[in-house]
């Protein structure tokens, strides 16, 4: 008697299920960074996008490495990240059928209010990598090769330090998104390397602040590509193009301009320029 | 249950399709590991009288009737069934457990999953199942729990549903070692019944008196040898062998 | 006030305001898992039971792999699943990845061990009680296979919340080969992980007790049927 009312409950589960699916409407899969789903951009843009085209996007955020990942592997139609170097690789490799510059926005550094390396007081972006580095100030990185990771290490690279989790103490890798990264800065007390966008959409900031921003090497920019439909030929190329173009087009543009989170604008277009 | 009580309607209608008996082990002999449970023990049991199996604790009178009923294979030696009706042995006897196990459902649907089993039509079921509830006196707890009935209670649905299968050979594992004696009376009247009925009767019991109200024919056991099958009033007044004379007289072994 | 206390809060005005988007999410938990617990049955039970009566070469190794595909973590078999229904995997052509089939497909993976194991001690105690029987009746294979996980189907109910338990409060497998895409694949979990990385802790935690208690309320309700069922038997 147990099992089959069990058996009818699931089955009305079922066929519940069956009978909601909403998804008849055309859709396209953009693999996308954390930053623009967590910054609300994306439940901004889609709607846009949606009302014009009557294609859905579906959004999966990711980092930036997996993103490239997905779009090798032709799970994904679209690929939206920042990581130039990584983009041209993928173009360069064949995976991408083209690629376009969106937008822009920068990397901040947060840390303690008290701020313990001396950050603040820096006149450059690269110096003040070097003064975490020499006061041994505990830094966080998101060691997961995302676009922020990969932005992360070009910064340490370019100021002459190269920390190493396995080597040095203060230097911490959490292998997790940027929000969860904020999470355990917030709790340690330490350094990290955010995208704006996350920071500002970020609710759990405790006792961390922007300590440092507005320097060129901090500028952050991101790119579209459509993923390569000979590879791929799944690939809804008609859609994605239409995707592409509106993203880049003046009204698209003027779209991810107007954006404002908490009455901030957080991502610069820049595909005119 | 009184025997004189009016007899409801015999069951068995097609006695032929049981003729299965005479049952013959030709030196079976049963191992587990190292340990000899039964060592090449020879019978020949046919239909019509009632044998009970006698012997100590531990001398084989479980395993026999395991071998007997076809839930274990001998280790080496023969179970033959003899008669026309062999090729469908399995469906024409019955092993009722020394504890009764019974399925979590109500007393007459643990007679009618049996029946289920045989493939036989509702209409007969139900008819099997009144009868033999009836006649082993547990109408009146038909919808009740199975398991939530007495242990008595429960010993006599075991047999009920034994004989709602109607039998060729009915084997009986220590029927009433947790009955108080009333309960036992009634067990024994109710096995009486399905015997009257023409149903071979194969019953173990340590019970000496059981053992005399009931045997026509003794097979005594100890440590795993066959030492004696003889009529019962033979083997009561002289047994021939001086282990199944200490076992009467009420020694340890 | 605290932020355990926030979250209790922020989980009350969940429930009050009955938002049509967490009642998507709400209901794609429930359809999923419980989709995911309705295949995972039908193979894990037989399985078990099969396991737990069948005398083979190598069953004592498919009990300890069973046994310890229990402790399987749903990362991992997120991955494996991932593999298998992307783009360049062996069934990519079918087009299900990111899509409610593929979080019940690996969903269904990570349970069936639960239940097949739970299944196979189960029926494995009940059949040294009365699977003699059963034989001695005449039950076939399969009869008995039936009747034994019916006679156990008071411990089965529990071993079925097992899985179902842990097919709705992973996080693991469902946000690789479903993706967290809003009104697609968000589920409760995912749902949580997201609200978590946007450091919405309070909202996290909101989430965290609604799910909690929809557990409690699924136990309550399985308990309350099983007790009235057990009365009759």
């Amino acid at each position: 008697m147990t099992l089959r009312g069990g058996a009818l409950v699931l089955t009305l589960c079922l066929l519940w299920s069956a009978a909601g699916g909403s998804a008849d409407r055309p859709f396209l899969t953009l693999a996308s960074t954390t930053s623009t789903r967590d910054s609300g951009l994306i439940r901004y843009l889609v709607p846009r996008f949606r009302s014009l085209s009557g294609a859905d996007v579906r959004v999966v955020a990711v980092g930036t490495g997996r993103a490239l990942e997905l779009g090798r592997r032709g799970d994904v139609d679209v690929v939206l990240v920042h990581a130039r170097q990584a983009e041209d690789r993928f173009m360069a490799d064949g995976h991408g059928l083209l690629r376009r510059d969106v937008m822009y926005n920068d990397f901040v550094i947060v840390g303690p209010r008290s701020d313990p390396a001396g950050v603040a007081g820096t006149g450059a972006a690269l110096a003040a990598f070097a003064r975490i580095a020499e006061h041994e100030a505990t830094f966080l990185s998101r060691g997961d090769d995302s676009g922020t990771h990969q932005a992360e290490r070009r910064l340490w690279a370019m100021s002459g330090v190269e920390p190493s989790a396995s080597s040095d103490r203060w230097y911490r890798e959490t292998g997790n998104g940027m929000g969860a990264t904020l999470n355990t800065a917030s709790q340690l007390g330490s350094y990290s390397l955010s995208d704006r966008g996350t920071w500002i959409a970020f609710r759990n900031r405790g006792d961390l602040r922007i300590l440092f921003e507005g320097d060129p090497p901090l500028h952050n920019p991101y790119g579209v590509m459509i993923v390569n439909p000979e590879r791929h030929p799944h690939v809804k190329v008609d859609l994605a193009r239409r995707f592409v173009e509106w993203l880049v087009s003046d009204e698209g543009q003027r779209a991810i301009a107007d954006f404002r989170l908490e009455g901030q604008q957080l991502f610069y277009p820049s595909a005119g320029r | 249950m009184p025997p004189e009580r009016q007899a409801s309607p015999p069951l068995r209608v097609e006695a032929e399709r049981q003729a299965i008996l005479p049952l013959r082990l030709e030196a079976v002999t049963l191992r587990m590991g190292r340990t000899t449970l039964l060592e090449d023990i020879d019978f020949r049991l046919t239909a019509g009288p009632c044998t009970v199996v006698l012997g100590p604790n531990g001398s084989g009178k479980t395993q026999l009737l395991r071998i007997c009923d076809g839930l274990v294979a001998p280790t080496s030696g023969r179970v033959v069934w003899e008669g026309p009706a062999a090729a469908r042995a399995a469906e024409a006897r019955a092993l009722v457990f020394q504890r009764p196990v019974l399925l979590r459902r109500s007393a007459a649907a643990n007679i009618d999953y049996a029946l289920r089993l045989r493939g036989l039509p509702s209409q007969e079921r139900a008819r099997r199942i009144e009868r033999v509830l009836t006649d082993t006196r547990l109408a009146d707890l038909a919808d009740r729990p199975a398991r939530r009935l007495s242990i008595g209670e429960q010993q006599r649905l075991a047999l009920a549903r034994a004989w709602a299968l109607e039998p060729a050979v009915l084997f009986l594992d220590e029927p009433a070692s947790a009955l108080d004696p009333g309960s036992t009376g009634a067990l024994e009247s109710a096995i009486r019944t399905i015997r009257g009925e023409g149903t071979k009767i194969v019953m173990t019991t340590h019970d000496l008196a059981q053992a005399q109200r009931m045997a026509d024919e003794v097979l005594f056991l100890d440590d795993g040898r066959l030492l004696e099958q003889t009529a019962a009033a033979d083997f009561f007044a002289e047994p021939e062998t001086a282990p199944a004379r200490k076992f009467l007289r009420g020694e340890i072994l | 006030m605290s932020e355990l206390g926030q979250a209790f809060v922020t989980a009350l005005r969940l429930i009050v305001e009955l938002d049509p988007d967490l009642a998507e999410i709400v209901l794609l938990s429930l359809q999923v898992s419980g989709s995911a617990l309705l295949l995972a049955a039908a193979i894990g039970l037989p399985v078990g039971a099969v396991v737990a009566i069948l005398r083979f070469p190598g069953r004592r190794a498919v009990i300890v792999a069973l046994n310890a595909a229990m402790g399987l973590p749903p990362v991992v078999v997120g991955l494996l699943v991932y593999l298998l229904l992307s783009r360049s995997g062996p069934l990519g052509p079918l087009g299900l990845l990111f899509t409610p089939t593929a979080m019940v497909i690996a969903q269904t993976l990570l349970i069936v061990p639960i239940i097949a194991a739970l299944t196979r001690q189960a029926v494995e105690d009940l059949s040294d009680e009365i699977d003699e029987q059963l034989r001695s009746l005449g039950a076939s294979f399969g009869q008995r296979i039936a009747t034994l996980l019916f006679e156990g189907r008071f411990t089965l109910v529990t071993t079925l919340l097992a899985g179902y338990g842990r097919a709705l409060g992973e996080v693991g497998a469902v946000i690789i080969v479903g993706g967290n895409i809003g009104h697609v694949t968000r589920v409760m979990t995912t749902a949580i992980a997201l609200e978590t990385n946007r450091g919405d802790l309070p909202l996290a935690l909101g989430l965290g007790i609604l799910l909690v208690g929809l557990a409690l309320t699924i136990n309550g309700l399985a308990q309350g049927v099983q007790e009235v069922a057990r009365r009759a038997a």
